[in-house]
């Protein structure tokens, strides 16, 4: 009797130190960045390019960069992601085939990102010919984010209530109809949400496009899919081995960059979920 | 009159899901513009009787209908006949209101538009909403989320949803099983009325549901194996004062269910 009052009040504390720490350690994290790269922050940053003198160095053609290569994995991603997402869910539901699928999908969601990476390279890079470029870094984030993309589409259209699929088929419906008026713009929303989600992690990716691009030095943002790259995280770890002091704190004002960028965009994907959830609530 | 004064009939009907019949060898006949309910004790099957008269029962994997059901005279499960059509023709409404999460209009509107009906669209609208008595309470916000709406007044929209693409037939699952008792007397008032211009069948597990609106009530029991069966049917009055069968009578005095 006893030991049980006393974990009831020792477990609380454990916890609460647990969720302490790890705020505390995000916390300082967040802090010696913004110490150390606030004072870097500028208008050049932004629309600089890069160069060995660190005051004048900037971010556009990582910007760009990573513009270019999430947009295209996005451009793919998403349609193939929902695609498939539809077919396993509203076509094949019972099919072994599709169980075999998904079960691989959920797989490949766990494989490290460098693998991507190095698939990437030899058969898009070089077996293919399309060299360390665009297309080719972002073709990598696309199968990296394609099954992140399946994944919560699924989640979505299951969401999608089964009575709201009937009803339309009682009203004479065919399937297709079913899918494009009932199931895909209930589920909308929710694939947004995820896909928004996926976006930010191409974004903030590094090690597959290491691979790909190399640290080179890019001068100029893309300005075709065959043209060499450098992106955000890229960008930033290239300055961090820099001997000098001032790239070290470009590279922190560099990485406040990505944390604004990579924060809107999840808040983007939360103000999207609760309006979802308003308009299910009416 | 095709199929003389009876427009569905049932000749051997049995469904099974996955080998397992949930209903078995029913044969029975649905008379135009009448009221026909089929009650029975939970699990007897009787969803799935109304089901397999408009092909929903193809939704369903693993279910497989044997016996034929005839439509004004034509079996609906027989070859080059499309559900998508028979399911046109013969309307359904579900246990639990489901209107769709868009406006009152767009889903009166729905069906109308899945069958590439352009003309008329308002009036249309108009008409199955005062078919559904829904019309005078809704006709200020037609834009409105119909999520917006009572319990009993999304199910008279699923009604009216129904009723807009014009179906010979109207099948109503447990129409009234989620509301309360005023908008389920709204509702069995609009069946009494709209059976004037259409077929009603309706399953229901509330007798007195039956008794005040059905012109012919069927009854099922499951049999030895758990399958429904059909063990009496006829005018609603003798099924309620003069049941031939002894387990009808003991069912319909509360002593199965």
């Amino acid at each position: 009797m006893a030991l049980k009052q006393l974990l009831d009040r020792v477990v609380p504390r454990v916890l609460l130190t647990a969720v302490s720490l790890s705020v505390i350690f995000l916390a300082s994290l967040l802090i010696e960045v913004a110490y150390t790269g606030l004072g870097m922050l500028s208008p050049n940053l932004i629309r600089g390019y890069p160069s060995s003198d660190p005051s004048r160095a900037g971010l556009r053609p990582a910007i760009w960069g990573s513009v270019w290569v999430v947009g295209l994995a996005m451009l793919v991603a998403l349609p193939l992601g929902v695609a498939t997402a539809l077919y396993l869910s509203e076509y094949s539901r019972r099919g072994w085939l599709s169980k075999l699928i998904y079960f691989n999908l959920t797989n490949l969601a766990a494989v490290p990102s460098v693998v991507y990476g190095l698939v990437g390279l030899s058969f898009l890079g070089y077996f293919m010919g399309a060299g360390r470029s665009v297309l080719t870094g972002g073709l990598t984030l696309s199968f990296l984010i394609l099954p992140l993309i399946v994944v919560v589409s699924m989640e979505a259209i299951r969401s999608v209530p089964e009575l709201h699929r009937l009803g339309a088929y009682a009203l004479g419906a065919t399937r297709s109809q079913v899918v494009a008026r009932i199931v895909l713009p209930e589920a909308l929303p929710g694939i947004l949400t995820g896909s928004i989600l996926a976006v930010s992690r191409a974004m903030g990716e590094a090690a597959p496009l290491l691979v790909i691009s190399g640290l080179i030095f890019v001068r100029d943002a893309p300005s075709g899919l065959l043209d060499g790259f450098t992106v955000l995280p890229l960008q930033i770890f290239s300055w961090i081995l820099r001997p000098q002091e001032e790239f070290r704190r470009l590279s922190a004002a560099g990485i406040i960059v990505l944390l604004v960028l990579l924060l809107s965009m999840n808040s983007l994907a939360i103000v999207l979920r609760n309006m979802l959830q308003e308009r299910r609530a009416e | 009159m095709v199929g003389g004064p009876y427009i569905i009939e049932t000749l051997g009907l049995s469904v099974s899901y996955d080998g397992r019949y949930a209903v078995r060898n029913i044969s029975m006949r649905f008379p135009r513009n009448s009221i026909t309910a089929i009650i029975g004790p939970s699990g007897c099957g009787k969803s799935t009787l109304l089901r397999s008269l408009n092909r929903m029962n193809d939704l369903i994997p693993g279910a497989r209908v044997e016996g034929r059901v005839l439509f004004k005279g034509v079996d609906i499960y027989g070859d080059g006949v499309d559900p998508v059509d028979v399911r046109r023709r013969i309307g359904m409404v579900f246990q639990k209101p489901n209107p769709f999460p868009m406006s009152i209009y767009d889903n009166v509107a729905f069906g109308l538009r899945i069958n590439g009906i352009k003309d008329d669209l308002d009036r249309r609208v108009r008409r199955a909403l005062e078919q559904a008595a829904l019309w005078d309470e809704v006709k200020d916000r037609l834009r409105e989320n119909a999520y917006k709406l009572s319990g009993g007044q999304q199910q008279r929209l699923c009604i009216a949803r129904a009723l807009a693409v014009e179906p010979e037939v109207l099948l109503l699952d447990e129409p009234a099983a989620s509301l309360d008792p005023v908008a389920t007397a709204k509702i069995e008032e609009l069946l009494t009325t709209l059976k004037q211009d259409y077929t009603i069948i309706i399953v229901t597990h509330n007798m007195q549901q039956a008794a005040r609106i059905a012109d012919q009530t069927a009854v099922l029991m499951p049999d030895e194996t758990g399958a429904g069966t059909l063990v009496e049917y006829g005018p609603t009055r003798q099924i309620f004062t003069n049941p031939r069968s002894r387990r009808t009578e003991d069912y319909i005095r509360g002593r199965i269910g």
